[in-house]
């Protein structure tokens, strides 16, 4: 390949097989989704997306999703601050554990959240099959996304300016608001935008701790999950598309926020 | 005392979403000792979950990693017009929903669909059956390759490359030689996020296997029935399992991640 390759005719036939594998796997088969979604015309589509329960789910899940976007913004930014700048025993440990919720599978992140906040809780706290637990399911799943955006950033951050804000009489707040969150900023927007995308698309954790109740506590996933089950397919690819085009707009969204970061750093 | 409030808030936060729910279930795991645990996951259902798992898991890695280093190539090492949409399409499948994959590729390769029903006829099974699965895993794990070898293969430069070319080695030569070792680090980095992946991928999973107990079952889709079955302790044991898996994962590649990342 480097070397095998090298030259024009190498990146043609390097280009055209990673093109033909990509559209084997990922751009025929979600262009199929988005076709067979206004494969019976724009009337058919929004019909499919503004059935009761089909927009229920999906009211659901934008709405889940923005509190779970909101919570991460302030926790997952909190959490990065008390990794970078806080010393305590055991903190290794926990900034390992920071990432558990993207190697744990989904399912099993749905089964342990059940096991705690579930019928049979310890601490007699039950949340199961009711709003919050999509919540507590999809902010379980986001968990790092903010973190990780954020800690890298605030390790780089100079604390010159800070200490010039200090001797200059800023209290801590003042230098918090105008020198640190201004460089934090996009660092923190873009791993909230990613957490959103995440909540929108999450199924498996969600499914054993919502009871997937239609009207209540079924997210747009598991409702397109139904529709496949039950051959529903147009009506499920149109739900899919509604999710693929929120996401692709999260993408465009999180692209400019990052220019924006590099053109500040 | 701002200091040890915001310590607070944040290791409260962590041990009621985090901490907690995974050591309950750990401790429920092993209430009874170890031996109904093992005899939980040597049933036969279980081993046949575990070798499903491992046989679509090894697939999809091989792919992903053949794709991902000869990605990583084509977009470090060469110029050809449209990279940057190539790159950024990379990442597009970690923004699509799991179940959404299992639809895509339900709607093309699918029985009733032009090119499932061709392959279909030619006596090719991909729904509902091993490829599907392995196809919907290489989706989810796509870009995880190629974007832990991509900034090593470009900080490494070509001058070593372009040493042994002078000296007469061939282009597989230098690859094998010079490439590989260069990003072994990384692309080992990379195949053991792949693998975490592809052990516990379930959305996109449950879509394409059809959930046949006994053939498409994966270790994912075992813990999901077994609890919906009221066989908790099934259910318990596997996820305790794949929650050990995910620390094994979590620690080599805490081990094993660039010094410069941390």
């Amino acid at each position: 390949m480097g070397f095998v390759l090298s030259g024009r005719a190498g990146t043609g036939l390097g280009l055209g097989t990673a093109v033909l594998f990509l559209s084997l796997v990922v751009f025929i088969p979600l262009a199929a989704v988005v076709w067979r979604s206004g494969a019976e015309g724009p009337g058919a589509f929004w019909q499919a997306v503004r059935t009761p329960d089909a927009w229920a789910a999906l009211q659901l899940t934008v709405g889940a999703s923005l509190i779970v976007a909101f919570v991460n913004l302030v926790m997952g930014t909190l959490i990065a601050w008390v990794l970078v700048r806080d010393t305590f025993p055991g903190k290794p440990i926990v900034d390992v554990l920071i990432d558990l919720p993207f190697a744990l599978p989904t399912i099993v992140a749905g089964l342990v959240l059940l096991a705690l906040y579930g019928p049979q809780s310890p601490m007699g706290v039950n949340i199961a099959y009711g709003q919050v637990s999509v919540v507590v399911a999809l902010l379980f799943v986001t968990l790092p996304f903010v973190v990780r955006n954020v800690q890298p950033v605030l390790l780089e951050l100079d604390r010159d300016m800070e200490q010039a804000a200090a001797s200059l009489g800023a209290g801590p707040l003042v230098i918090f608001r105008r020198i640190i969150l201004p460089n934090l900023l996009p660092a923190m927007l873009s791993g909230t935008a990613l957490a959103f995308t995440r909540a929108i698309a999450e199924f498996g954790a969600t499914v054993l701790i919502s009871g997937n109740l239609p009207f209540k506590t079924q997210v747009a996933a598991v409702y397109i999950f139904g529709q496949i089950e039950t051959d529903n397919t147009t009506g499920a690819a149109a739900v899919a598309t509604v999710l693929l085009v929120v996401a692709l707009l999260v993408v465009l969204v999180l692209d400019v926020l990052q220019r924006w970061g590099a053109s500040r750093g | 005392m701002a200091k040890y409030a915001i310590r607070l808030v944040a290791l409260v936060y962590l041990l009621f979403l985090l901490a907690l729910p995974v050591g309950l279930v750990g401790w429920r795991t092993f209430e009874n000792g170890i031996v109904p645990v093992v005899e939980s996951l040597s049933s036969p259902e279980a081993m046949h979950a575990f070798q499903i798992t491992i046989v679509v898991a090894v697939w999809a890695v091989v792919i992903n990693t053949i794709f991902g280093v000869g990605m990583a190539v084509l977009l470090v090492r060469h110029r050809f017009p449209g990279k940057r949409l190539l790159n950024a399409t990379i990442d597009l499948p970690l923004a699509v929903s799991p179940v959404v994959v299992g639809l895509a590729l339900i709607l093309v390769y699918g029985r009733f669909s032009p090119v499932g029903g061709w392959l279909d006829e030619r006596g090719v099974q991909i729904i509902f059956s091993t490829p599907g699965m392995v196809l919907a895993t290489v989706f989810v794990s796509l870009p995880l390759v190629v974007r832990a070898v991509e900034p090593v293969l470009a900080e490494m430069g070509i001058e070593q490359e372009q040493a042994a070319h002078t000296l007469g080695a061939s282009g597989v030569q230098t690859f094998r030689r010079i490439t590989i070792p260069g990003i072994r680090a990384a692309l080992i980095y990379g195949v053991v996020l792949c693998l975490a992946r592809a052990l516990g991928e379930y959305g996109a999973i449950a879509v394409v296997s059809g959930r046949l107990v006994g053939q498409t079952q994966t270790l994912t889709l075992f813990v999901e029935e077994r609890f919906q079955n009221f066989q908790e302790s099934d259910a318990f044991a596997a996820s305790t399992a794949l929650a050990l898996l995910a620390v094994l994962t979590l620690v080599v590649s805490k081990l094993l991640r660039p010094k410069d990342a941390d």
